[in-house]
């Protein structure tokens, strides 16, 4: 097209050239961000949303005996339709006394396994790296960093009920 | 004649014989024996993983109602469905192996050095792309295993200073595991990690080919980047060999005994078994990974908790940018293992500690163990109705769970067998009502009369004194 670098269509070229280049890239990034950005909002959508603690219902008041710990099943927080038997969370309950429940998360503040109360040792043990709490949850033994995470439990009209939250993480710090 | 036609067809547009053909007969080292078969056996592999996979994704359910039935499905009535699972499970299995079997002579014989980083460090990617299918396949097994090893992995990247909760929720879909949790997980296991692997090999392939594969090393030629490729050429100009078909035969047999290998144990062994399905109010799950993240189990459960964090986050981010950065830290110098005592070592120490670990993890002497029968009478070997029930209430409290009294019972804590020879009552008294490290104290749960019954059984377990002949 041109004779000489220097030549006025040279630059001309060159000008509409890089000027074409820019708008490329340019609607590209356009076109990139269009078509990826809703897709990684509903991707993270799950990271920034807190679903509130609800009440559930457990058994009657009077199904549970005074100094005995049981587990529990209830419903979690965030349940989805098709979440199937993984709905369901579950928790160590005891009856301190007539009036008074204390509940207890299952899962370890190692890493999280389940941990079993073993009745007669009066002692939640973890089958997983060996921790060992005692029967108000302190750390007894083991790798725990911390003592077991409790629920909020209450007696509503004859009903032990327990305030569900988000599986406890061990940092999360809203159990 | 028409064939021939179709053919020659073909062969213009596609470029077979102008572009692919000059591929796969490109001159390698004649010297590239059966040491080289290990990364075309791991492609095979992962080949076995696409095609029994592609199979297994069209009758499983990704939904956390279905997937656990439909496994169950696949595994019990669908035809063939035993062994297309067994086939998935140790085609894995066999991706993982040979991948860090090929790295490892890689690594032995410092392929990775000029002109050959990129290639190692593709690899390295692709090494943990592969551990991440591993991982993610296990969640998808969806029963109770799989589910609470998820959990124990969230919990680890929950400790992530700042966003770890973030990242946490992220793998989870929420903020528990469930519906959402799996059908992520199978997202990341069908589509982003299989694309990364196919990104990563096409990489590694086409590295292959430019850079050309290494000779066996010799001591008289190290690596210097000035020099190595004319040197390079120049043998292979005199000594290299077409790699189809007089070197790629080697990699066709070994790949084929590899898939048989593979077709046996699915047939013979089957898939693994399915655990209970995942309910997370089930407590009495025992959560453990797939074998070759046993190691990693049994080192968590030795470290000491303030230890704990740093590990956990940062063994694996460091290994990956450790390997991932060596070529950059050595590319040149020698190559052949005489000469390299540290690689060597390495290599030892990494295999030793591997192997050494996984039976600590597959033994699981940390845990209680919680299945542990009552001491049967002629262990206990005592008419006195005291001792039998000191001898009952050291299962009843407990304490077999984690110690072990010849043979029976847990390894957590010490042996008690000659427990009798060692500590007197008031030494054990002490001991069961304080506690210590990583021994709960019993004074709560032990009344003044089961503390005398379980010491003066205790005080029972002598060594027994060689009897006299006379
Ligand atoms: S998860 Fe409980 S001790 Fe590790």
């Amino acid at each position: 097209m041109s004779e000489s670098a220097d030549s006025p269509e040279a630059s001309a070229e060159d000008n509409r050239r890089s000027f074409l280049a820019r708008l490329s890239v340019i609607v590209s990034s356009v076109i990139g961000a269009a078509i990826t950005l809703p897709g990684i909002g509903f991707v993270l959508a799950p990271v920034f949303k807190r679903e509130p603690g609800k009440w559930q219902r457990l058994g009657k008041v009077d199904s549970y005996d005074v100094g005995k710990t049981v587990s529990v099943e209830f419903k979690n927080a965030s349940v989805r339709e098709w979440a199937g038997v993984t709905a369901l969370t579950g928790a160590w309950l005891r009856r301190v006394s007539q009036e008074e429940f204390i509940a207890f998360s299952i899962n370890c503040r190692h890493l999280g396994c389940p941990v079993n109360w073993i009745e007669d040792a009066s002692l939640f043990m973890c089958p997983c790296h060996g921790g060992v709490y005692y029967s108000d949850g302190d750390v007894a033994a083991g790798p725990p960093p911390e003592p077991l995470a409790r629920y909020q439990v209450r007696v509503r009209k004859g009903f032990v009920e327990i305030e569900t939250s988000p599986v406890p993480l061990t940092t999360n710090d809203q159990v | 004649m028409m064939i021939a036609q179709i053919w020659k067809w073909i062969d213009d547009r596609s470029g077979y014989s102008d572009v692919v053909k000059p591929m796969l007969e490109h001159i390698v080292p004649s010297d590239a024996r059966w040491w080289y078969v290990f990364g075309s056996a791991t492609l095979c592999a992962f080949i076995v993983q696409v095609l029994s996979g592609i199979a297994l994704a069209m009758v499983y359910v990704p939904g956390g109602d279905a997937a656990y039935e439909s496994l169950k499905y696949i595994t019990n009535d669908a035809t063939m469905g035993y062994m297309v699972r067994g086939m998935h499970y140790y085609g894995a299995t066999a991706m993982v192996m040979l991948a860090v079997i090929h790295m490892t002579q890689v690594f032995l014989h410092a392929s990775y050095k000029y002109p050959r980083e990129m290639n190692w460090m593709s690899g390295v990617v692709l090494l943990f792309v592969v551990l991440g299918m591993a991982f993610t396949g296990q969640l998808l097994r969806w029963d109770a295993n799989g589910v609470w090893s998820v959990m124990v992995a969230s919990e680890m990247a929950g400790r992530v200073p700042f966003i770890g909760a973030y990242i946490a929720h992220f793998l989870l879909g929420g903020e528990t595991v469930g519906g959402s949790t799996l059908s992520r997980f199978f997202a990341i296991h069908v589509f982003i990690l299989p694309g990364l692997i196919f990104a990563g090999i096409g990489l590694h392939m086409w590295l292959i080919l430019r850079h050309g594969i290494s000779e066996m090393p010799k001591v008289d030629q190290p690596v210097d980047p000035e020099t190595y490729k004319e040197k390079y050429e120049a043998r292979l100009e005199k000594t290299g060999v077409p790699f189809w078909p007089v070197a790629m035969w080697r990699d066709v047999l070994f790949s084929a005994a590899m898939v048989a290998v593979i077709l046996f144990c699915s047939l013979f062994l089957g898939p693994p078994t399915l655990g209970p399905p995942p309910d997370p109010a089930y407590i009495h799950a025992n959560p453990m990974p797939d074998w070759y993240f046993w190691w990693y189990f049994a080192v968590l459960s030795m470290l000491p908790p303030e230890l704990e964090t740093y590990v956990i986050l940062g063994m694996p981010v460091l290994g990956l940018v450790i390997l991932f950065i060596l070529p950059l830290l050595s590319n040149r110098g020698h190559r052949v293992p005489s000469k390299r005592p540290w690689a060597v070592g390495t290599v030892i120490f990494g295999a030793t500690a591997f192997v050494v670990l996984t039976i600590y993890g597959y033994r699981k002497p940390w845990s209680p163990d919680f299945a542990v029968k009552p001491l049967p009478a002629n262990l206990v070997n005592s008419n006195d109705p005291h001792i039998q029930k000191g001898a009952q209430l050291v299962h009843d409290k407990g304490c077999l769970y984690c110690h072990n009294i010849d043979g029976h019972g847990g390894f957590r804590g010490p042996v008690l067998t000659y427990i009798g020879d060692r500590l007197d009552r008031g030494e054990l008294v002490i001991r069961i009502t304080n506690g210590g490290y990583n021994m709960p104290s019993f004074a709560a749960s032990l009344s003044a009369e089961e503390m005398q019954e379980i010491v003066d059984f205790l005080l029972t377990r002598t060594e027994p004194k060689p009897v006299d002949a006379k």
